[in-house]
């Protein structure tokens, strides 16, 4: 399978999850440049962490006009599988391919540190490695990250199993003292409904090394090779 | 029709007074031009003969500065480097400190635009950005302004840039109350052979202007506000510049990528002196002469003097050289990333700087003159208060009796507390790269595809410098090197930031001095070469004058990054270890500041060939994977290094140490003072007894002071509890004492 890293100007996690699935994981990858509209055979699309176009108006508000988000929402409705990250996963919801929003972290300040996350649902493309609530380390880093969404929506959301992480204490513990930004319900990372898409704003690419102190995010990127390879190319061809 | 740019002889001498040209200097001008000059040729020379961008009270003193060391070194025009293995490590620092006192966010974001630039202009990827703040008291609402707005400032742009913001220091302390220091610093690495310089050569290539347009901000930024001391009540804020991280980041991946098609003889950086400084050192570093048009450079607004395009400081601008018939290739590249790219002159043969606007010739001077400004070496008259500030001897204090509050208070003293408020705000970990995170002093990253890495870290206490110039660079340079040793890095090389009041008067210029000789000594001891650095005059206001501040930031080769150890305790039962002589010594210490009140001295004796002998040992200690924990002991002394080691960890984990080890010496001596030459480290049980037999065969003094684990911090003597503190608690005042504040 091949993995394509979406370069918007102003992006600036793109190398990283580049190197992690090339250099680390040994995956098939490619960079596609904002304003190409051709996803060059890629079957699974990264939109990595940064600040498209400076975030200077609402993040990611001006990233989902670009060619290529075009392309992407063409790939969304054929089943196609796409991982946004971080300011990835703020393009997504502004393009409307995710429900929600993702309003200044509660504090008024960015935060870069690591956090605990609980896996909430193993059942889809990005998580089937994982063992239900599991508690994973991934650091974070923004200043935009506190998911909020009207309480019905919200609700269905839970329902449906669309919530993948939240936020937690070092034993899985759910709760206030564990939410970094103010997220609702802790939630740090949602799926579309057909679960071939999905937000997070922990960065997964910074922690698939022993190295650097996780490798608990290569799980996200490995379950998605297996989903491909076991149902994804029935699926998508 | 526009006016011709002549003027009045009198009214050109008015003005180069008003640009912070001296009468002398005019004179000078007018010798080597031949002829009255003209009002943007005085521009040019103010801003390049400006105390910021030519150095004339500093560069007899820099000369001093050792350029060679164990690694093979490169110094470039704007930053200066060093090699290991087949990547250059380029790195520098510069200061931003007015613009910061003025205009905090602003000033302290465009300080990290410019000093990323100056990296990139090197033709090196910025790997990694370091700040070293001095503050006022946090008590002080102003100065608590100043601190949100640089640290703001400074994730703002860092932030968005893409270059991961690892470490630094801060302090606090009143003298900085009227003028703050923003020292930043970037570090870069290339493929050997793949930098570039800072040259315009080949008659008829072009000159091309890429990046953001060019408006009035910034105009006199280097002449007029770093190149003077602020007076009572006087508006400099339009000299401050405006900062755009997101044309940043496109300008580091286009320059990049624009460096790999082989057409750029040279790039400079528009920063201080904006277009004056790049075209005539350019110029002037190729052997050249170039010829601008000024017409065809993108400007912001309407009706721009030529002197004020001269002068601007517009951020997120460089310059380049390109080969002629190239500068399409070039000039696409810079287009698809958004960015302007005009061709806006040409290289001449002729060595002279020759810019037109609107038809005229508005200045013709010769590139290497305009880089050559004067030397001063005014008087220098040792200060009258250094004999009262250091006549402290220990008996002038009674011992404390009560420890542990003295312990409490230093653990709370914003100077010793954790900078976790301030480093989080930073993204320190983009790029991927952070091996050894922030949070205490040296910060490891690793080099993709290489088994080594970088250690960085920037040190200096300027209260020692304020007690003893000389001694105190010393200090700064050997803290630094003893900290990366004791993760296990070979220091290699420094940037050094050198923030001083005005030069002008003896008692400040004999401060500079005594630094100077002080860095470049220790530098020459440890072999350790100066790459690159900057001098900051002028820091005063009507408050006084900052402490002598020669800021340190020195980078070190881990040789195996997968074996650099931690400051923080990581298991149960390990070793508690001291290496190095804890002196009967407490002047300068935050001890005497904090608890007693005493602002006094000397600072700490030095002895460099004992720490050189330490570093040494410390690294062959990590290497053969003898310390699960190390760290050097400094501010707060014992107690507090002790406290960090402790509480800096993911999951805290306590201690119980036993003082009688140390021997006969006071106790707050043994707690608090702040001896230099000392370590800490916690070591297996199965690996004491090596440790202690190298220390021995090294000459190393130690003392095994108890073992880690427990969730209390415990202080022993013999068998009297002198007093402990729950962790929990600990780690709320150490963690919660900047929090409190801001």
């Amino acid at each position: 399978m091949r993995f394509g890293v979406v370069v918007f100007p102003g992006s600036n996690c793109d190398y990283d999850c580049f190197y992690v699935l090339k250099d680390v994981l040994h995956q098939d990858v490619v960079f596609l440049w904002h304003q190409e509209e051709d996803l060059r055979g890629c079957d699974c699309i990264i939109l990595p962490g940064g600040f498209s176009y400076g975030d200077y108006l609402r993040t990611g508000a001006i990233a989902r006009f670009s060619p290529i988000m075009r392309a992407v929402q063409d790939f969304v409705l054929r089943g196609g599988i796409v991982l946004g990250i971080c300011n990835g996963f703020q393009i997504l919801l502004e393009g409307g391919l995710l429900p929600g929003a993702l309003l200044p972290n509660r504090d008024g300040r960015f935060i870069c540190r690591y956090v605990s996350l609980r896996v909430e649902n193993t059942n889809t493309p990005f998580t089937l490695l994982f063992s239900p609530g599991e508690v994973i380390r991934i650091p974070i880093a923004h200043y935009q990250g506190n998911f909020f969404l009207p309480e019905e929506e919200l609700s269905e959301l839970e329902r449906r199993g669309q919530v993948l992480f939240r936020y937690c204490g070092p034993s899985g513990e759910v709760d206030a003292a564990f939410n970094p930004n103010g997220s609702v319900g802790n939630i740090a990372g949602v799926a579309s409904l057909n679960f071939r898409v999905m937000g997070m704003m922990p960065h997964p690419e910074r922690a698939s090394e022993d190295l650097l102190g996780s490798s608990d995010g290569q799980r996200i990127f490995l379950s998605i090779v297996k989903w491909y390879e076991e149902e994804g190319s029935r699926a998508c061809s | 029709m526009r006016r011709r740019e002549a003027v009045r002889v009198l009214d050109l001498e008015v003005i180069a007074e008003n640009l912070g040209l001296r009468k002398e200097e005019y004179r000078r001008i007018l010798d080597l031009l031949g002829r009255s000059p003209t009002p943007t040729e005085i521009a040019m020379f103010s801003v390049e003969w400006s105390e910021h961008c030519g150095y004339p009270h500093s560069r007899k003193w820099l000369e001093l500065l050792p350029r060679e060391g164990y690694f093979e070194v490169l110094v470039g025009e704007d930053a200066g480097g060093i090699v290991y293995d087949d990547i250059v490590i380029v790195f520098k620092m510069e200061s931003h400190n007015h613009p910061s006192q003025i205009e905090p966010k602003q000033g302290a974001a465009t300080g990290i635009g410019g000093i990323i630039r100056d990296i990139l202009g090197s033709g090196a990827r910025p790997i990694a950005c370091l700040d070293s703040l001095h503050f006022g008291s946090l008590e002080d609402p102003h100065s608590r302004h100043i601190v949100h707005g640089v640290v703001e400032g400074i994730a703002f742009y860092g932030n968005c840039v893409g270059v991961p913001t690892v470490a630094g220091e801060t302090w606090f302390y009143p003298a900085f109350r009227g003028n703050c220091l923003v020292n930043v610093m970037c570090v870069g690495i290339a493929p050997k052979g793949k930098l570039v310089r800072a040259i315009a050569k080949g008659v008829d290539n072009a000159i091309v202007y890429v990046g953001n347009r060019t408006g009035r901000d910034g105009i006199g930024g280097c002449s007029i506000l770093a190149s003077q001391e602020f007076a009572e009540n006087e508006e400099k804020r339009p000299s401050v510049q405006i900062a755009d991280p997101f044309a940043e980041k496109c300008l580091i991946e286009a320059t990049l990528e624009a460096l790999e098609t082989g057409f750029v003889v040279g790039v400079k950086d528009m920063g201080a002196a904006g277009l004056t400084c790049s075209s005539s050192e350019m110029a002037a570093s190729g052997g050249s002469g170039v010829e601008i048009d000024l017409d065809r450079v993108p400007v912001r607004e309407e009706g721009m003097e030529a002197w004020e395009i001269m002068m601007s400081e517009s951020q997120e601008r460089m310059l380049l050289c390109v080969e002629k018939g190239h500068e399409g290739e070039v000039q696409g590249i810079f287009k698809k990333w958004g960015l302007e790219a005009e061709v806006v002159g040409r290289v001449t043969d002729a060595g002279r700087v020759t810019i037109r606007y609107r038809g005229e010739i508005v200045a013709d001077i010769p590139a290497l003159e305009l880089v050559r400004p004067p030397v001063y070496t005014p008087q220098r008259k040792r200060p009258d208060y250094l004999d009262k500030v250091n006549a402290f001897r220990l008996e002038d204090i009674p011992p404390v009796e009560d420890l542990q509050g003295a312990f409490l208070k230093l653990l709370g003293s914003p100077n010793l507390a954790s900078k976790r408020w301030i480093f989080e705000q930073y993204d320190h970990m983009v790029q991927t790269n952070t091996v050894v995170l922030p949070g205490r002093g040296t910060v490891v990253l690793r080099v993709k595809g290489k088994p080594w890495g970088i250690a960085v870290t920037a040190d200096c206490n300027p209260f020692y410098c304020y007690l003893d110039p000389y001694r105190g660079a010393q200090i700064a340079v050997a803290e630094a090197a003893r900290n990366l040793a004791s993760c296990g890095a070979y220091p290699a090389g420094i940037t050094d930031c050198l923030n001083f009041g005005n030069p002008e008067k003896p008692d400040r210029y004999w401060q500079f001095v005594e630094a100077v000789r002080g860095l470049s000594d220790a530098c020459r001891f440890f072999r350790i070469p100066v790459v690159s650095g900057n001098v900051s005059f002028y820091n005063e206001s009507p408050l006084g004058t900052v402490y002598p501040t020669p800021t340190v930031g020195m980078v070190g080769v881990v040789e195996d990054v997968a074996k650099v150890v931690r400051a923080h305790f990581v298991q149960e039962e390990s070793f508690l270890v001291l290496f190095g002589e804890t002196k009967a010594e407490l002047g300068g210490s935050e001890y005497l500041r904090v608890v007693h009140g005493l602002e006094v001295g000397p600072p700490p004796e030095v002895d460099l060939f004992f720490e050189k002998r330490l570093q040494e040992f410390l690294i062959e200690c990590v290497e053969g994977e003898l310390f699960l924990s190390s760290m050097d002991v400094s501010e707060g002394g014992l107690a507090i290094a002790l406290a960090e080691a402790a509480l800096s960890g993911e999951e805290p984990l306590g201690c119980v140490v036993d003082l009688a080890p140390l021997g006969n010496l006071r106790e707050d001596v043994m707690l608090f003072g702040e001896s230099c030459g000392r370590a800490l480290a916690s070591v297996k049980p199965s690996k004491i007894g090596e440790v202690t037999e190298r220390a021995k065969d090294g000459g190393i003094p130690f003392a095994i002071l108890g073992r880690v684990g427990g969730n209390e911090l415990v202080f022993r003597k013999g068998e009297e509890t002198l007093f402990s503190l729950p962790l929990g608690r600990a780690r709320e005042i150490w963690e919660g004492a900047i929090t409190r504040h801001v």
